[in-house]
């Protein structure tokens, strides 16, 4: 077995950009860029608040190409997907994208995901799953066995074929809107086309992990560099950047968005994670839909939070969150400065007895820092 | 004043001392630290009075993705720390050296660690660090 990472079809242009790679969930990815490199569009002003701010502001781009992309073709593959997912896939529409759980039999989350109903322009319709890098094996593990119920079915991994790109900011339309055939401001909110730049396909899905409009584009894995500098290039003027997956986090944790390892897990259920909202649990049936019924009429244990921790320390995942008394009720899941309010937020799994109360202590290495609870998300785009 | 770089001493964990006739050393971190670091969001100081051995955890510094403890490069009493520091991060960063400074430890009777480099050696560890 070989333990080499793998590189994403961007390798090559994140190392002449200077960017710090790091290892996550097996792939070698960049954290953040360095200064300078003109010629790579990368901002003057770097590190991971530029980054952050350039999307807040304007646009950045990520190299998501470590996100798994699983294709389903043939009849009954919203059937395969209907039984694997929280959420409906048979009533989707061409052209429509979903964001789901997929939960095992006790409820618990295997991983979140996009599913997406495409058809290509020879019209040839299929389903398209995104899911985390970090559980691409374990899902391709999970859904083996159940495509033996669906023959007709297949399956296929195409990530190493293809590479993903998410441009988000507000400027991001604006910018793609001329790089498509497509006017991809026709393409609203959670919905996806398979268009073509200079004549290479690529699929455009309105969506993205930031809390900030944008995209996020399939293209061929030899197209990648291609699109990713064309990208770059057409938003030069409006200071677009490349944003590595330092940013990523702090984007999303101020969109509050769910990260898989930090917020979901195999024990943790949707409903606790805040997202009762991605379970249909009315008239069908799926994988964990008795315990996700259960837990849904009882109420869930643990409830996820918003918090502002008080000062200008951040409480990061694992630090004990204590009530009043002083008695530990749960745990941070993600936490670390806000750029954008220029705080500590964090997110936690509290008891859900305790989950309403006024206060918080956040044990910080050994120092209680006090926290106010908030509502979620702690960033909204105007 | 100025601080030259080339007379201080240089901890392997990248913190520098600069030692005054006084007995006093003063304590920093480098501009290679800093830079590493990037995006300074917190920084913890000790109390004054704290008796530290070297190698001793005084305090931390938080970029935006991580915590790094910050080590006494000497051992002596903390007897005087930069209160004002943990709110002016930006000036730490442009002026490691002079605005920088972190603590200030009156040395213990063993003086100097030898395991302390000079900046030659220093700047040779950060080029191999890349």
């Amino acid at each position: 077995m070989s333990l080499a990472l793998a590189r994403t079809p961007l390798d090559a242009w994140h190392r002449d950009a200077g960017a710090k790679m790091l290892e996550f969930a097996g792939y070698e990815m960049p954290i953040q860029y360095a200064a300078a490199g003109g010629e790579h569009g990368i901002v003057a002003e770097h590190g991971i608040v530029a980054e952050h701010q350039a999307c807040r502001t304007s646009a950045a781009l990520f190299d998501v190409s470590h996100m798994g992309r699983l294709r389903f073709d043939g009849e009954g593959s919203e059937d395969l997907l209907d039984h694997l997912l929280t959420r409906r896939v048979s009533d989707l529409p061409v052209g429509r994208v979903r964001y789901s759980l997929m939960c095992n039999a006790q409820g618990g989350v295997l991983d979140d995901v996009l599913v997406s109903n495409l058809m290509t322009p020879s019209e040839r319709r299929f389903h398209l799953l995104v899911v985390n890098a970090s559980n691409r094996g374990k899902i391709l593990k999970w859904i083996e066995p159940h495509l033996q119920d669906y023959p007709t079915v297949t399956m296929s991994d195409r990530t190493e074929l293809t590479a993903m790109i998410a441009v988000q900011g507000p400027r991001a339309v604006e910018v793609c809107s001329r790089l498509f055939s497509f006017d991809p401001k026709r393409l609203k909110y959670y919905r996806a086309v398979i268009t073509d730049q200079f004549k290479k396909p690529v699929i455009v899905s309105r969506t993205g992990y930031t809390g900030e409009d944008g995209f996020e584009l399939i293209v061929r894995a030899e197209e990648a560099r291609r699109v990713w500098e064309n990208l770059l290039m057409a938003g030069r003027d409006e200071g677009f950047t490349a944003a590595g997956l330092g940013a990523r986090d702090t984007l999303r944790m101020e969109a509050g968005m769910p990260l898989y390892g930090h917020e979901l897990g195999e024990t943790v259920d949707p409903i606790a994670a805040g997202l009762g909202f991605a379970c249909d649990l009315q008239g069908r049936s799926f994988i964990g839909d008795e315990k996700l019924r259960q837990i849904a009429s009882a109420g869930p244990s643990q409830t996820r939070i918003g918090l502002l921790p008080v000062g200008k320390r951040p409480a990061r995942q694992g630090s004990s969150v204590l009530n009043r008394a002083g008695r530990r009720i749960g745990v941070v899941t993600s936490g670390g400065p806000s750029p954008t309010l220029g705080r500590p937020i964090a997110m936690a799994m509290v008891d859900t007895a305790d989950a309403k109360d006024a206060e918080f202590q956040i044990d910080v290495r050994g120092k209680p820092v006090a926290a106010v609870p908030t509502a979620l998300p702690f960033y909204k785009r105007k | 004043m100025t601080r030259d770089t080339s007379k201080l001493h240089y901890a392997e964990t990248h913190e520098w001392v600069d030692v005054g006739d006084d007995g006093i050393a003063t304590v920093g971190i480098s501009a290679f630290a800093i830079e590493q670091l990037n995006d300074l969001v917190y920084m913890d100081l000790p109390e004054i009075g704290k008796q530290v051995q070297a190698g001793d955890e005084f305090g931390e510094v938080e970029s935006v993705k991580a915590v790094s403890p910050l080590y006494s490069p000497v051992g002596g009493e903390i007897v005087e720390v930069h209160g004002d520091l943990p709110d002016n991060l930006d000036q730490l960063k442009d002026d490691p050296y002079d605005y920088g400074w972190i603590v200030k430890i009156k040395l213990g009777d063993e003086g100097l660690p030898e395991s302390l480099m000079d900046l030659a050696a220093y700047e040779k560890q950060c080029s191999e660090a890349g």
